[in-house]
């Protein structure tokens, strides 16, 4: 009780003094796994709009898959976006393995599937209510696939914060591509396995609870934001 | 007149999911004035305002708009329970502009405009999710209008709306018979048919059985259908 009392002191007075080492990791944490949220709303929203909207063959099928994808475990992807990156893979000519751009790829391809799932749903939804309606002022299917997402906009920050809280928690994927390389590529989760494994648990406990604060705080001003949005428009 | 008219259903037939409910329906529509479509519960009227925008095919029979390959842009339609998306009055009563190619900055103009002659202007910026029943109403008329429609599909659009709320929408729906857009329209307010009707269309069990200028459609109903539906006595009402 003593060593976690005195590391949870020490991980303390690290936060208070913005420790160099805390401060460099948890910037690119919100990096990678902004860009990668950034990235994953700009395709998983239309994608999944486009297949609540859209009529086509396989239609089922593909929002099934889609679904599923949504459990796909973070080392499996790390294993392939691993593959696709390194030098013999398709991609291997971009030289980003083990670097923060190998990171994103592989949170977006996490986050992708997860995002696109809640957009099919609440569009899906919205569809529903609308469709005769657009179809009547003669909406083609992409203007009524933007009319829905704007529409939907408040609903889908659920799809946004589901991505960020996969993103930012992801450990087995970054590691994979991202090698963990001190200064480099070493980010929240993976430095608070890297510490924990060492026994210096006040960088792990510090580096946790910026973890905690951040996705804490962006939840409440997503859910302040949605109080306001229901009162403001109905 | 325009391309759209004469407005032809030909044996129009809708049988979905093996449920007749439309049975062969033939009618001609001019493109001036206010017809209204009277008739019972399941006669099929909500039915054939769908098929006339295009948004139902009949399973048998054709409808033909005039010289037209379609409804297209020229024909709009105002539900029972219009849709209003989370947004303001303004954006709701400007948003069927934005499938017409207008700017942002025209759709605003117009859509203040448009708010004015419907009573609106006042409310522009609040969230349309917030308006009355009637209001709603209003707005979804103004939305139509907006576009400049040769046809108006109205479908019931003072159903449980107070009197004052069917006396403004009234007055709008007459506004835009006078501004050159024909109006077909439900009702189950026989007042409001004699109000505003030019003609009458009587709808029972899937097939027309009286097309008649309005005061002759209630002095001296020729089906006895439409006899029956005037008094009061729905035969085919079995099921209370």
């Amino acid at each position: 009780m003593g060593g976690l009392g005195a590391a949870l002191l020490e991980a303390l007075d690290r936060l208070l003094r913005l420790d160099a080492q805390v401060v460099e990791i948890v910037a690119l944490s919100l990096r990678v796994s902004l860009t990668a949220v950034l990235l994953g709303t700009l395709l998983g929203l239309p994608l999944g709009a486009c297949l609540a909207v859209g009529r086509f063959p396989g239609k089922q099928a593909a929002a099934v898959m889609m679904t599923a994808m949504m459990g796909l475990p973070s080392v499996v992807v790390g294993v392939v976006v691993y593959l696709a990156l390194s030098r013999s893979g398709p991609l291997g000519a971009l030289g980003l393995l083990y670097s923060p751009g190998a990171m994103v790829v592989a949170q977006v391809v996490l986050v992708l599937p997860l995002m696109a799932a809640i957009s099919r749903q609440v569009v899906e939804d919205a569809w529903r209510e609308y469709a005769e309606e657009l179809q009547a002022m003669r909406f083609s299917w992409w203007a009524s696939v933007l009319t829905l997402l704007h529409d939907c906009r408040h609903s889908l920050l659920v799809a946004v914060l589901a991505g960020l809280g996969r993103a930012m928690s992801e450990v087995g994927a970054v590691m994979i591509v991202g090698g963990n390389i001190d200064h480099a590529t070493r980010v929240m989760t993976t430095a608070i396995a890297l510490e924990t494994s060492k026994g210096d648990l006040p960088l792990a406990l510090a580096l946790g609870a910026v973890l905690l604060t951040v996705i804490l705080v962006i939840n409440g001003l997503a859910y302040a934001l949605r109080v306001w949005a229901r009162g403001r428009f109905g | 007149m325009s391309g759209l008219f004469p407005l032809a259903c030909k044996a129009v037939g809708f049988r979905p999911n093996g449920q007749e409910v439309l049975r062969g329906v033939d009618l001609v529509l001019g493109g001036e004035g206010i017809t209204v479509v009277l008739g019972p519960n399941g006669a099929g009227k909500s039915v054939l305002l769908r098929m006339l925008c295009g948004l139902l095919e009949p399973t048998s029979g054709s409808v033909q708009w005039g010289s037209a390959a379609g409804p297209g842009r020229e024909v709009a339609m105002v539900f029972q329970h219009p849709m209003m998306l989370r947004d303001t009055v303004l954006a709701n009563v400007a948003l069927a502009l934005k499938a017409h190619a207008v700017s942002g900055r025209e759709r605003r103009t117009r859509g203040r405009a448009m708010l004015a002659r419907i009573g609106l202007e006042d409310r522009a910026e609040q969230s349309a999710r917030l308006l009355s029943g009637g209001e709603r109403q209003r707005l979804a008329l103004g939305r139509a209008w907006l576009t400049r429609p040769r046809l108006l599909l109205l479908d019931e659009p003072t159903a449980s709306l107070d009197p004052s709320g069917v006396e403004a929408v009234e007055r709008i729906i007459r506004e835009i018979r006078t501004d050159g857009t024909k109006v077909v329209m439900t009702t189950h307010n026989l007042g409001q048919a004699t109000r505003l009707a030019d003609d009458v269309v009587f709808l029972a069990e899937g097939l027309v059985r009286e097309h008649a200028p309005v005061q002759r459609f209630f002095a001296r109903p020729v089906s006895p259908e439409a006899r029956l539906f005037i008094k009061g006595e729905l035969p085919w009402h079995v099921g209370f």
